[in-house]
């Protein structure tokens, strides 16, 4: 099974240089701005798209991305319209990886089968999910790799050596290292602690690593994309989307560009740094 | 969506969870892999624990000399009389320290923390009740304290946040989602997915992720354990009935997990109907179906999204869109009946005990005694029932005296 995320990351490899990968909410701040949105950037520079599922309850996301989610939640949004939302970006981009991520509930509620099946119709390439470890691949992970999507999960610094196998076991697409203990938006990590745990996982592993949560700026993301094979930014995006809308909390004229320029330019970022050591 | 029902009744219902933490289909461990391996930490020290008799010793020194146990089983003499038929038995709670049943568990996870070597506690809490048993023992053990508490809650439970602060705790009024229970409860887990180098997550009730359901139940059995023995010394039997009220269910869990193989014994756990089953309420048994939250797979009120529906309770202890695993897992297999109590009920309960025996009791339990009138009235003279009191209702004094107020302007 490739999926194109396989196809993306050995791409990349070819040309010498690491993933800048995106996230916004789906449906924020309203479904058709959101599609524009994400229509918009691979053009910027996103080489790899992950939308997250709103959900009421998001326990590991800091105050940007729950208000996110609850614009989007506000403005009508459901699982059945986030898969629409890939629908509609797929009609102009057949290449570009889209990986949802989000909470398992909607998911569950939804019925897993369905939404599998649902979901890579739509075009759906991955799932992260956030609350869903190892200990409870039966859930989902299993049937989404049998289904042909990618599950990918998260490391972070206090997955240990011996825990790293089990963490990596039914991974696939890539891995994303969380390069802090905390939620989005917190305090970014410093790049020395990164490169270590990029090599550290590497050691164990084939797959492409990307590191997200704290990366904020185009420098930031040229360190971290010069010692990982891509740089995660969300928070900052939904702050730029956020930054760009009316006192009502809907959309503006400067609402897409906002987000388009500001990915233009972490992309910049990554594309300045050098490939990380394999 | 269908729902996997395995309707064959097990050997015995105390035997659960399995070694994944599932009671049948409910329970688990649905947290951020940063938790997680803090979480099979816990559960190897808990199993430690469980097996060092100086834990258990050390455990019951306190609950004995601190806490004040055991705590009374009273015969409600006036109230039985009141309503004309079954016998009922107080489990007196709200006389332990801290005026609930909540530092039977703290106390049992704080000795967990200290195992571990965690200087650092934080906790969630509705009605402040387990907010003040954590803030209390953190003192007693010169702990930090930090306690995660909706908004609304910190305005209609000010006594409570009031206590806390005199203990050294730290509370924070938690202004995310609906500002109640669930989001003091996100709030936590962010702090805890944050600090997990050294912070100690201590749950309030029988839910969160796998090994908390099991570890706060048994740390609550102490209350069904003795209820055991006194009725057995009182009346020289196992009681009939047991009834005792539910938001995430650990006193009912308490009460109740000691009786579950005794087949003679009827028992039942109240939910909080609010404003009634068909508008604002917080009955996720009678309202709501199994999803995914806080760590665990259980009932839960939400949309056909699975968006996470707010709840409503006048008591903000029973104010929680979900409930423990096992509770979920004994209404499927029928061992035990969940019924509901409205806020109305509820306050009128809350004046019955009040005035009749002179105990004023928390608005949660107001919800069992809500139950027990009209339970009682329909059964024998000599049928024994046990409720659970499982808090004092000075914390609620103010905001009930309002309520009366208002009603009777």
């Amino acid at each position: 099974m490739t999926t194109r995320i396989d196809t993306r990351f050995a791409e990349l490899k070819k040309a010498g240089r690491s993933a800048f990968v995106t996230f916004l909410m789906a449906g924020d701040p309203d479904p058709a701005t959101s599609l524009e949105i994400i229509k918009a950037l691979p053009k910027a520079g996103a080489d790899v798209i992950e939308i997250g599922m709103p959900f009421t309850d998001p326990m590991a996301d800091g105050p940007s991305i729950q208000a996110a989610g609850l614009r989007a939640l506000k403005a009508g949004m459901t699982l059945k319209k986030t898969l629409d939302l890939v629908r509609g970006f797929r009609k102009d981009d057949n290449a570009t990886p889209i990986v949802l991520m989000g909470y398992y509930n909607p998911i569950y509620i939804y019925g897993v089968d369905k939404f599998l099946a649902d979901a890579k119709t739509a075009g759906v390439d991955g799932l992260i999910i956030v609350d869903l470890p190892p200990e409870e691949d039966d859930e989902l992970c299993l049937p989404a790799m049998k289904a042909g999507l990618n599950f990918i999960r998260l490391a972070t610094p206090t997955t240990d050596d011996k825990r790293l196998p089990a963490v990596l076991a039914n991974t696939s697409g890539f891995v994303y290292y969380v390069s802090i203990t905390g939620i989005t938006g917190a305090a970014a990590a410093d790049s020395t602690a990164v490169s270590e745990a990029v090599a550290r996982i590497k050691r164990h592993t084939k797959l492409p690593v990307c590191v997200g949560f704290g990366i904020r700026t185009p420098e930031a993301a040229r360190a971290i994309a010069s010692h990982a094979n891509g740089a995660v930014v969300g928070t900052a995006l939904v702050d730029a989307l956020k930054n760009s809308l009316d006192a009502e909390g809907r959309a503006t004229s400067k609402t897409v560009n906002a987000v388009a320029e500001l990915t233009a330019s972490l992309a910049q970022g990554v594309r300045g740094a050098q490939q990380a050591a394999e | 969506m269908s729902i996997a029902k395995n309707t064959a009744k097990p050997n015995s219902y105390r035997s659960g969870p399995d070694e994944r933490g599932h009671f049948g289909i409910f329970g688990g461990r649905f947290v951020a892999e940063t938790l997680m391996p803090l979480i099979l930490d816990l559960e190897n020290a808990y199993n430690e624990a469980k097996a060092d008799a100086a834990f258990q010793a050390e455990m019951n020194g306190y609950l004995k000399h601190y806490v004040g146990r055991p705590s009374p089983l009273y015969f409600a003499e006036r109230l039985t009389e009141h309503l004309g038929g079954a016998k009922i038995y107080l489990k007196r709670e709200e006389l332990n320290h801290t005026g609930s049943h909540k530092v039977n568990n703290v106390l049992g996870q704080i000795m967990l923390a200290r195992r571990m070597g965690k200087k650092r506690i934080i906790a969630e809490t509705g009605a402040g009740q387990h907010g003040v048993a954590t803030a209390t023992l953190c003192a007693r053990f010169g702990l930090e304290c930090v306690v995660y508490m909706g908004a609304v809650d910190v305005e209609r439970q000010q006594p409570n946040v009031i206590r806390m602060e005199m203990l050294g705790a730290k509370v924070f009024p938690v202004q995310s989602g609906t500002r109640t229970l669930k989001d003091a409860m996100n709030e936590a887990l962010r702090d805890w997915v944050t600090n997990v180098h050294n912070t100690f997550y201590c749950i309030g009730t029988v839910a969160g992720p796998h090994p908390y359901p099991t570890l706060v139940r048994d740390f609550q059995s102490v209350i069904g354990n003795e209820t055991k023995a006194q009725m057995q010394e009182v009346e020289g039997r196992l009681p009939d009935s047991l009834v005792a009220c539910i938001g995430g269910g650990s006193n009912a869990m308490g009460l109740f997990h000691p009786f579950l193989d005794d087949p003679s014994v009827e028992i039942f756990g109240v939910e909080a109907a609010g404003h009634g089953l068909t508008q604002l309420h917080a009955a996720s048994i009678a309202g709501g179906r199994p999803g995914v939250l806080h760590g665990n797979r259980t009932y839960l009120l939400m949309d056909e999204d699975g968006q996470i529906q707010d709840a409503h309770s006048i008591s903000a202890g029973l104010d929680y869109p979900g409930i423990g695993p096992e509770h979920s897992w004994l209404h499927e297999i029928g061992r035990v009946n969940y019924l509901s109590a409205t806020d109305d009920e509820a306050l009128a309960a809350f004046q019955l005990l009040s005035r009749l025996e002179g105990i004023i009791p928390a608005l949660e339990p107001a919800h069992a005694i809500a139950k027990v009138m009209e339970l009682a009235p329909k059964r024998p003279k000599d049928h024994l029932m046990v409720v659970n009191l499982s808090g004092r209702g000075d914390k609620d004094v103010p905001q009930v005296g309002d309520i009366l107020k208002g009603k009777t302007k």
